[in-house]
């Protein structure tokens, strides 16, 4: 027997996907209803260089001030959309920043603007749950290089009024950490509680914890990585190229040119969703059931189930996402070394630190393997550094961080726990 | 370690599931200086960890293999790693700690010896506490019955029991003199739970305690 098809929805890849992400008209507030609570919806500044903010809060810092990137180009200004949750406490103490992966962004929780699904860490973020919204005021940026808002490659460069496309600046995770960091100022918060967040998201907390130690508490890199692998860097590569070859991308103005590269950017998604997932989760979920058919077709339609779900992946990213956000954000990612840039000295990374880490790895992550993320502990344990480490036992692959574990939300749960206690926060 | 070893069947470590410490635990405690920098490999669910860190404000980590167990220290705000702690102590540097701790779980470690030196690397001093196979109600059991002593713990026999080397405080002591390693104070612990610091060749220690805390180095 067949089993009836579960993603009906599932569209070729030759079909257009819905132009959700068209770039918004001169003043234009995107018509996306949010529901974050504790969260104003608010305008986009005068002279932003955007008016894409979809819901949330947006600010424009560096105005006046450029800031420098670590390739040595400036930026100014830059806009940061972010979403808060839950109250700040009177001495500012019980601040978490929300750091997100490569295609999230500052929903945390909430339904999506765009995809009207609901926000990234909705089991993670919420009255009760381990980042509890009674309990600390959650902050979650959207990415410096991010496409919701956020100053990023397909907002409108300031100099020649013109989308950024390839113009834009190449950034580095250094980088979007900077940002946050003018964020965190501009909230009048001097000592985040905690920064917290899994794979990219984890590598701005390390990269929080290295550069800005006295202004962090306790930090959860959660399966992440000191340094981008050669592995991870050749899957990043594969995706850029499929973006690159798509005649639409149009050597990335496609903005201009009124097109989107979304065949291109499909199959960048559909190539990474796979270093998300595992293969005994794939089995597990697909094996080799078909697709609504009893027999193979001979030809190339989408015979496997597993074929129809990354087409529906690829097809529902690029409704969400912007190609060139893409190629940026992944080359932030593969420049991403914390050993390297402490001259090869694992020790000297968090040399003196007196943040508390708590460091979480998922037995079938093979993007972000446990080995990697004990480097971590190891580097930390070097120094003497007070650290914790956990590695839950899972079959969900990478994408385990996002996923409602038990053994996993407890972990968080328990650690902040821990760390509230002894920064004196009060319990809900 | 490969596995949390059980207490002694004596009965003499009394379990305090989140409340107080057992008899042996107090003792190495009490071996350990106030404010001290200390590493408790095999810590549990962190009763030791806790007291160190709270009554002797000593800047208290731990190793545990049990991932149940090492999300309830992280949960009292103590700082554990998950990991077996005979791969885990490798990457530690040399002199890192004050004083380690390996509380009744070396009879449980794959390589007893080894691991002695590492706690003796990483550690300036380091405090070990074994179970005594030496204990008179263990050798009147092999006396008698003919059968390997085996702590009470349902389902436990000798082929399936985590304490692959079981040892006497007259094993532990030869083993520390072939290594070179002082043993600068022993103490047994009795049926009935006290204890008492006693030399460590002392042939009565090794019929009579149940346990027995050692402070080397």
């Amino acid at each position: 027997m067949a089993p009836s098809n579960p993603f009906p929805w599932a569209r070729s890849l030759s079909t257009p996907a819905r132009d959700l992400r068209r770039r918004p008209a001169e003043g234009e507030i995107w018509a996306a209803e949010v529901k974050v609570s504790g969260t104003n919806t608010q305008e986009t500044p005068n002279g932003a260089p955007s008016a894409a903010i979809a819901a949330g809060e947006s600010v424009v810092l560096a105005d006046g001030e450029p800031l420098r990137l670590e390739s040595g180009a400036t930026l100014c200004p830059i806009t940061v959309a972010y979403t808060t949750q839950g109250r700040l406490n009177a001495d500012k103490s019980n601040a978490i920043l929300i750091c997100h992966a490569l295609t999230g962004d500052q929903f945390v929780c909430g339904t999506h603007p765009v995809s009207g699904r609901p926000g990234w860490w909705e089991t993670m973020v919420g009255p009760g749950r381990p980042l509890d919204t009674e309990r600390y005021f959650l902050i979650c940026p959207n990415i410096l290089g991010g496409c919701m808002g956020s100053t990023g490659p397909s907002e409108i460069n300031p100099a020649t009024g013109k989308p950024w496309g390839l113009d834009f600046p190449v950034i580095t995770i250094g980088d979007m950490v900077n940002v946050q960091n003018l964020l965190v100022d501009h909230l009048g918060i001097d000592t985040l509680f905690a920064v917290i967040g899994g794979s990219m998201g984890g590598m701005q907390v390390l990269d929080w914890a290295v550069r800005f130690p006295r202004r962090v508490f306790s930090a959860m890199p959660i399966a992440t990585a000191l340094k981008t692998s050669a592995q991870n860097i050749a899957h990043h590569e594969v995706g850029r190229q499929a973006v690159m070859a798509d005649p639409d991308w149009c050597g990335g103005r496609y903005q201009e040119e009124g097109k989107r590269p979304h065949r291109g950017l499909a199959v960048a998604r559909m190539g990474a969703h796979i270093t998300y997932l595992s293969e005994s989760a794939l089995t597990r979920k697909f094996g080799r059931s078909l697709q609504g058919r009893e027999r193979v077709t001979y030809g190339f339609e989408a015979d496997f189930q597993v074929e129809s779900y990354l087409r529906h992946q690829g097809i529902t990213f690029v409704d969400r996402f912007d190609a060139n956000s893409y190629l940026y954000i992944t080359r932030a990612m593969d420049y991403f070394d914390l050993v390297q840039e402490h001259g090869g000295v694992m020790a000297d990374i968090f040399a003196g630190t007196t943040v508390r880490f708590g460091v979480i790895s998922f037995t079938s992550d093979w993007m972000f393997p446990t080995a990697e993320n004990r480097e971590i502990v190891n580097a930390l344990n070097a120094v003497g550094a007070n650290v914790s480490f956990v590695e839950i036992d899972t079959d969900q692959g990478h994408d385990s961080f996002l996923m409602e574990i038990d053994d996993y939300h407890n972990v968080v749960r328990g650690f902040l726990d821990g760390a509230a206690e002894l920064r004196g926060l009060a319990r809900p | 370690m490969s596995a949390q070893p059980q207490g002694p069947a004596s009965g003499a470590s009394g379990s305090r599931p989140g409340h107080g410490i057992r008899v042996d635990q107090q003792l190495i405690a009490d071996l350990v200086p106030a404010g001290a920098r200390v590493l408790d490999v095999g810590c549990g669910d962190g009763a030791l960890l806790y007291h160190l860190a709270h009554a002797k404000g000593a800047d208290a980590r731990g190793i545990e293999i049990s991932r149940e167990r090492v999300a309830a220290c992280l949960g009292q705000g103590l700082s554990v790693i998950q990991g077996d702690a005979e791969t885990e102590l490798s990457t530690y540097p040399t002199g890192s700690f004050d004083c380690v701790v390996l509380s009744q779980t070396i009879q449980a470690v794959r390589d007893p010896r080894g691991t002695l030196e590492t706690l003796l690397r990483i550690g300036k001093q380091a405090v070990v506490s074994i179970t005594n196979a030496g204990y008179w109600r263990n050798r009147l059991h092999f006396a008698l019955r003919g059968q390997v002593p085996v702590r009470e713990s349902p389902g436990e026999s000798w082929f399936n029991t985590p304490n692959i080397h079981p040892c006497t405080i007259r094993d532990f002591v030869a083993l520390a003199d072939d290594m070179g390693i002082p043993i600068e104070r022993c103490y047994a612990v009795g049926a009935s739970g006290t204890s008492r610091q006693v030399d460590p060749a002392s042939a009565s220690a090794n019929l009579f305690a149940v346990q027995a805390v050692f402070l080397l180095g």
